[in-house]
């Protein structure tokens, strides 16, 4: 039976160029993941220096509330529905057309800025105060210090968490079919409809999202441990 | 130099400054001694509004820092401040830790000038611009120093390593050279030796007193009593808020007058 069902796969995959989806929904996947995670650290960064931002003043107490919302709505509501909104909702009510990958991309950023958020804003709390009160006391001021010496300490203490965000993504990017861009699932969904020969494909693509994230986590490890060299005692 | 006039500080409900009158002329070194609690550490961080005053203020260079709308940062130029704790920066080396603040702030005073610069080309004013070097020239001139002063404490050797490498000593003195890279008016000292090993107090407090022979304005938050007695030039002995007794270390440490003084020097000396 097994032999039959790949050797159907096989046809498609090579015979009617089935790689081909594959490895442009592998691209889109990655895309999707790295852009959107990179998004997701700025819009984190921001929300997060807005929240421990000291309220004296007013633009912070805004800012934060705007933060507040923001990631109050990308976690209150599933990826999917964002997606939806946004593609079916929102950009034609502004009447804007652009690409539905272009459209993952943003929406997943957004998104996983609400979370790194969060992450980040536990990330700057665990660094010792008198890191930022050294920076002032020689005249740096707050954004300054932040972006010199807190974040980047920050950074290295939540790696293994943003980690997980990114696997996350990752992970996320199978449901980004619902506004019609290519990823793995669809490649792989299109060779299994081509013959209704679904189990082999569906195999091939759990061992392919498998592998991506053992080698995402691995290359996190290393960049954690090459992060870690200045706690190290030589 | 700076003169602080009914300086008042509370954390919320809890009074810990009641009204801190004091003023220190340049060259003095002033040590502040007294039971924990006291509040010196908190006016010692009041004098660079590490802690925002609650009352009162702080006249240096003819502004008031306790006034919230004056540029606090560029008076913190002149004025070191050297931690407990240390508080070197963890992701920087040595050297960077000591040339950070240099060349950052050449950096934000030359895109300051280029913003003078466009509002004087737009509104055809004349404000005058910030005196800064190239950026390169800064960079140069900040590692030279930083060089300079890390030859100086016998550290050239640990310029290019992280501080976690550094023995609690070490850390300190390089903290005391961050400080002194800004070449500040003042030097604000806040328990430098409280967190050192005994065998390695020695070392901080030489480099201290070398610093203080030089000349700088300092204010040393110590329990260090005989180090009180031989650097300071004036000791204030603070309680409950406020300054009880001021005087030379003879004075002080000799003749205390108030009861307060007397209970605390028989308990640590």
């Amino acid at each position: 039976m097994w032999e039959a069902k790949w050797n159907a796969f096989i046809k498609t995959f090579i015979e009617s160029e089935g790689y081909i989806r594959v490895l442009t929904g592998l691209k889109n996947t990655a895309l999707i993941a790295v852009i959107g995670l990179l998004i997701g650290i700025v819009i984190g960064t921001l929300i997060a220096i807005a929240a421990v931002t000291p309220k004296y003043k007013v633009a912070p107490r805004i800012f934060d509330g705007i933060g507040k919302v923001y990631v109050g709505f990308f976690r209150g509501t599933p990826m999917v529905v964002q997606l939806l909104l946004t593609y079916y909702v929102l950009l034609p009510l502004l009447g804007i057309k652009i690409d539905s990958l272009m459209v993952c991309i943003i929406v997943f950023g957004m998104n996983s800025g609400a979370y790194v958020s969060e992450i980040m804003r536990s990330g700057i709390q665990s660094v010792d105060g008198g890191q930022l009160e050294a920076a002032r006391a020689v005249g740096l001021p707050y954004g300054t210090s932040m972006i010199k010496v807190v974040i980047p300490q920050a950074i290295k203490n939540i790696l293994p968490t943003l980690g997980n965000e990114f696997i996350t993504l990752i992970k996320e990017t199978s449901v980004v079919s619902f506004v019609g861009a290519l990823d793995l699932y669809t490649a792989f969904s299109y060779i299994g409809s081509n013959n209704y020969e679904f189990m082999v494909p569906y195999l091939v693509m759990a061992a392919i999202y498998l592998t991506l994230i053992l080698v995402v986590t691995l290359l996190v490890r290393i960049l954690e441990r090459r992060m870690k060299k200045s706690d190290r005692r030589h | 130099m700076i003169d602080v006039i009914n300086l008042q500080k509370s954390f919320g409900k809890k009074e810990v400054l009641k009204g801190v009158n004091v003023t220190i002329e340049e060259g003095e070194k002033v040590a502040i001694i007294g039971p924990s609690g006291s509040g010196k550490s908190t006016f010692l961080r009041c004098l660079n509004c590490l802690e925002d005053p609650t009352g009162g203020s702080i006249i240096f260079e003819g502004e008031d820092l306790a006034d919230l709308k004056v540029d606090i940062n560029k008076h913190r130029e002149n004025i070191g401040m050297v931690f407990q704790h240390f508080n070197l920066f963890n992701n920087l080396t040595v050297k960077q830790n000591i040339m950070l603040a240099p060349v950052t702030l050449n950096k934000k005073k030359r895109a300051k000038n280029r913003r003078i610069k466009l509002y004087n080309a737009i509104f055809k004013k004349d404000k005058p611009l910030y005196a800064v070097s190239s950026l390169k020239d800064a960079k140069k001139e900040a590692e030279e120093n930083a060089l300079r002063l890390l030859n100086r404490i016998g550290l050239a050797d640990k310029a290019d390593v992280y501080p976690s490498t550094l023995s609690g000593g070490q850390k300190q003195r390089v903290a005391i050279v961050r400080a002194l890279a800004m070449n500040p008016k003042v030097m604000l000292f806040d328990e430098p030796t409280s967190a050192l090993d005994p065998e390695m107090v020695g070392e901080v407090l030489d480099l201290i007193k070398e610093v203080a022979d030089e000349g700088m304005t300092m204010l040393i938050v110590t329990h260090e009593m005989g180090f009180a007695k031989n650097v300071a030039s004036r000791v204030l002995f603070m309680d409950d808020g406020v300054i009880k007794e001021e005087g030379t270390p003879e004075q002080i440490f000799e003749h205390p007058e108030c009861e307060r003084l007397r209970d605390f020097l028989e308990k640590v000396l």
